[in-house]
């Protein structure tokens, strides 16, 4: 692998690994004791600090170091965790993550950062000095700890294998070389130096006897079991040593010790394998020689034990003397065993798991888009030609698209779970600012959504928590007033609703006021005193720019600017936003987004020449609109459609599609632009004199009341509304890939995209949610007019 | 076996492994005996383990003690990756061919 690929990776994996941290760290705020998250925490803080020594990021490892100690302290129940702790935590968190941008930037850390390393390292530093009840054997003095993995730890991330064969080794069968080769399946054999000094001239030689030896640095992400396992046939026939990755030189010094080599010769052989510097030899050898018993007792024990019979301990003891070393150091042991246990689980959630750049999956997506259009236009032409043959190969490969394109939009797919969870540390980090007592509730993590709205839907979603928890939730005291919980709660959730995803924003505060909002709303000249709004068009008017009912500005949310730019940032993402609302129970804010922002199946229907594509997720059936029907209807634009009043809309109206025969469909059309003008004003007689009105304005309406053919209507759902779209006629379903208008289009209503047909002509695919919207609003406007007038009557 | 101006040839064939370095011993021992340098063509050995290696280390040896010369030559693929990986090449000091892999 490329060292930058390799970075990238690691800059991708620390950043994953610090949301689990901060994720841990909330939790375990609430249960200090959980061992499971402690350790979650330490590994996610060790492992990055692995990572970062791979790459030589000195700084990375220094700060982490500090905060690993101080985790280590806690892992061993020699410190607790308290909410000073956890807030300190999550400030190394956050650090962490600028320190890992800087990289990800290129960029050395500024003095900024700098001191902000120091200020936390030193911050934690405080509680490795807090006294404990087992003597840490390491560093003492507050300044140490920083230097300890320099000075007391071998600076090499490789392992250490000493091995001695047996003189039998040979004539077993077995061959060490194989074991080399073993080593190298699994990992990769740094350096290694052949012991050939026991080798004899050939005159003594006993060719079968085996003499080597071999001192081997070895890099893997293996665990020690695995190691040993290379050496499972010798184990009884060879003395092996296995030395952990970042052993204390102590241990190393003990591998000088035991092996029958000349002390200087092995050390320089540990030097040549990389495995120490030449500076730690120096005072590994130092140390030896100057205090025997510098260490612990019982480590001293077993040196001196091995040291009493001179120069050359005996291979019996040897053994013994391993063993006892494994028991005296279990410390290192355990971090041997913790180091492998963390890096085996981690390849255990990844191993199902691949990395792909996003980029290379648009480009998977876009094509497969191009290729849904070439099918379409093969199966058009397969048509017109009508060879039973060619006919079924084309249905195969539609059927095939179709199956690819599915399983290529579910590779966008990702849980919104990971999005939610961020809230979390908005939600506690918030109330602290407010001095409430809030309460997050998530619910619907599972919920798939298309990648790039999740990295959109964000900052929108920030916005509207922080707005329900500054503005929703009210203080302690006027919630138990009010017989509620004293703590808030807060509610993301989320779930599928047809063709949409729904994410709503929920709490239980004390809901919007509309009398305020309607009073401020005039104030401000956003609508006129005597205008009749439904509440939801009034909820609705705080997303007007500028729009804030607090008095007093507070630095979450309040001035105004914000829910203006959610419902663009929203509407950006072909969603939509309203809100519900129950003065003193709570307010939802819901959020509706497509699922998916790249191919959708669509539901092809045609007004004159033109074609119009609709969201087949949204379409809930059609029926025709008889001649008699759509003069019930008075101009109001509803129809009985069992028994339900059903608001429909005329695209051709809409859209002012001008009016050519529906049998130039096929044919080039646009010399009949401009066609024949529409016929109307003859029935303005028959209208009320609402409709007359509502006539004049659109003089094509009145040529819809006498259609010349038949008509159908799609019914439409949207956010639980229904609407009626009349159209010519119904062409079916098509899979439809969404392009995005030019900007010159941008603020066209009723529109969201384009797609291209099968015979290349251009389909304008049409924005529900807006239709509907518009339906409503027009309908509900017209009750609250028909109300007022009622009551002023 | 042939020898010119003391200069005796050694061609090793097919393994050099535990099951012939008995024979190919006593072989080096008789040619370092007989002639003061020794080549010894490595290009036909198959297979190679350790008790090979070994062979080579303690051939070296002996030479040495001898004061004569021995040298490997022409070394094989197999004895190629055995030096590599023990990294013994350097110790025995013969100039090693490195192949281009076609």
């Amino acid at each position: 692998m490329d060292m930058d690929d390799a970075l990238q990776t690691f800059i991708v994996e620390a950043r994953e690994l610090l949301e689990q941290m901060e994720e841990a760290l909330l939790r375990v705020e609430q249960m200090p004791d959980d061992v499971e998250t402690i350790n979650a925490i330490f590994r996610a803080a060790h492992t990055i600090k692995g990572s970062a020594g791979l790459f030589g990021l000195d700084h990375v490892v220094k700060f982490t170091h500090v905060a690993e100690s101080v985790l280590d302290r806690v892992r061993s129940n020699q410190l607790r965790i308290t909410s000073e702790l956890v807030v300190i935590f999550l400030g190394v968190c956050d650090h962490l993550g600028v320190l890992i941008s800087r990289v990800a930037a290129g960029a050395e850390p500024d003095e900024q950062t700098r001191q902000a390393s120091e200020q936390l390292a030193s911050q934690l530093r405080v509680y490795l000095d807090a006294p404990a009840p087992v003597a840490e054997p390491a560093p003492s003095g507050s300044a140490a700890p920083l230097e300890t993995p320099a000075a007391d730890g071998a600076d090499t991330d490789n392992w250490h294998i000493s091995l001695r064969l047996g003189p039998d080794v040979l004539r077993n069968g077995m061959d060490p070389l194989s074991m080399l080769r073993y080593l190298n399946t699994f990992g990769q054999i740094v350096q290694i130096v052949t012991l050939v000094d026991a080798v004899p001239a050939l005159s003594e030689l006993d060719p079968e006897t085996c003499y080597l030896g071999f001192e081997i640095s070895f890099h893997t992400s293996a665990d020690k079991a695995t190691i040993e396992g290379a050496f499972e046939f010798v184990r009884d026939d060879a003395r092996i040593r296995i030395v952990p990755p970042r052993s204390r030189v102590s241990e190393y010094l003990k591998l000088i010790d035991d092996l029958p080599q000349e002390e200087l010769l092995l050390g320089e052989i540990l030097v040549r394998c990389g495995t120490l510097t030449q500076a730690e030899l120096d005072s590994a050898l130092r140390e030896q020689r100057g205090e025997q018993g510098g260490e612990t007792g019982s480590e001293a024990g077993g040196k001196s034990d091995g040291k009493s019979d001179g120069s050359e301990p005996p291979r019996a003891m040897l053994g013994e003397v391993l063993v006892e070393q494994q028991l005296v150091q279990p410390r290192v042991v355990g971090a041997a065993l913790d180091k492998q246990k963390q890096v085996k689980e981690h390849k255990a959630a990844e191993s199902g798991l691949i990395r792909v750049n996003a980029d290379k999956l648009d480009e998977h997506i876009n094509l497969i888009g191009e290729l849904i259009i070439a099918s379409a236009g093969a199966s058009l032409i397969a048509q017109q030609t009508a060879i039973p043959e060619l006919l079924e190969a084309v249905a195969t490969l539609s059927r095939l698209v179709e199956e690819v394109r599915d399983s290529a939009l579910t590779l966008r797919m990702v849980q919104i779970g990971a999005t939610f969870n961020r809230f979390q540390r908005v939600v506690r980090d918030v109330s602290a600012d407010l001095g409430k007592d809030i309460r997050l509730e998530i619910s619907g993590a599972e919920t798939d959504l298309d990648k790039t709205v999740v990295e959109k839907i964000g900052d929108p979603l920030t916005h509207l928590v922080r707005n329900s928890m500054d503005h929703g939730i009210e203080p302690a005291a006027v919630r138990l007033a009010c017989g509620k919980p004293a703590h808030g709660t807060v509610r993301l959730n989320a779930y599928h609703d047809s063709g949409s995803i729904v994410i709503e924003v929920a709490d239980d505060g004390g809901g919007l006021k509309r009398e305020r909002i309607l009073a401020k709303a005039i104030e401000r000249g956003l609508i006129k005193g005597e205008q009749q709004l439904s509440d939801q068009e009034i909820y609705n008017l705080i997303f007007e720019p500028g729009f804030s009912t607090v008095d007093q500005v507070s630095n979450l949310s309040g001035r105004g600017v914000g829910m203006d730019v959610v419902r663009r940032n929203i509407s950006a993402l072909r969603g939509s936003v309203d809100i519900d609302s129950c003065e003193g129970v709570g307010t939802t804010m819901r959020i509706r987004l497509p699922l998916t922002l790249a191919i959708i199946d669509g539901f092809l229907v045609g007004v004159c020449a033109s074609s119009f594509v609709v969201p087949l997720d949204m379409v809930v059936e059609c029926v025709e609109l008889s001649e008699q029907e759509a003069r019930d209807s008075h101009g109001r634009d509803h129809l009985n459609l069992r028994g339900e009043v059903l608001p429909f809309i005329r695209l051709r109206q809409l859209f002012d599609v001008s009016e050519t025969p529906v049998e130039v469909l096929a044919a080039e059309s646009d010399d009949e632009r401009g066609g024949h003008l529409p016929r109307y004003g003859q029935s303005s007689t028959l209208l009320t004199a609402e409709g007359a009105a509502a006539l004049a304005g659109d003089p094509e309406l009145a040529f819809l009341l006498h259609p010349v053919q038949r008509e159908n209507v799609v019914v439409v759902q949207y956010a639980g509304r229904r609407a009626g779209l009349v159209v010519d006629h119904l062409m079916g379903e098509f899979q439809t890939v969404i392009r995005p208008l030019g900007e010159v289009f941008n603020g066209l209503e009723g529109i969201s995209g384009f797609t291209i047909l099968g015979n290349g002509n251009v389909a304008l695919i049409l924005d529900v949610p807006g239709l509907v919207r518009r339906v409503a609003g027009s309908e509900s406007r017209r009750n609250a007019r028909a109300v007022s007038f009622v009551s002023a009557e | 076996m042939n020898s010119e101006d003391h200069v005796m040839h050694i061609e090793i064939k097919g393994e050099l492994s535990i099951y012939t370095v008995a024979a190919l011993r006593q072989q080096l021992i008789d040619a370092l005996e007989a002639a003061t340098e020794v080549e010894v063509d490595l290009s036909e050995v198959g297979e190679m383990d350790s008790a090979g290696m070994q062979l080579m280390v303690a051939a070296k040896r002996e030479a040495a003690l001898r004061d004569k010369t021995l040298r490997f030559s022409g070394h094989s693929p197999a004895v190629f990756d055995v030096l590599e990986l023990c990294k013994l090449s350097g110790h025995l000091g013969d100039p090693l061919l490195i192949r281009s892999k076609i």
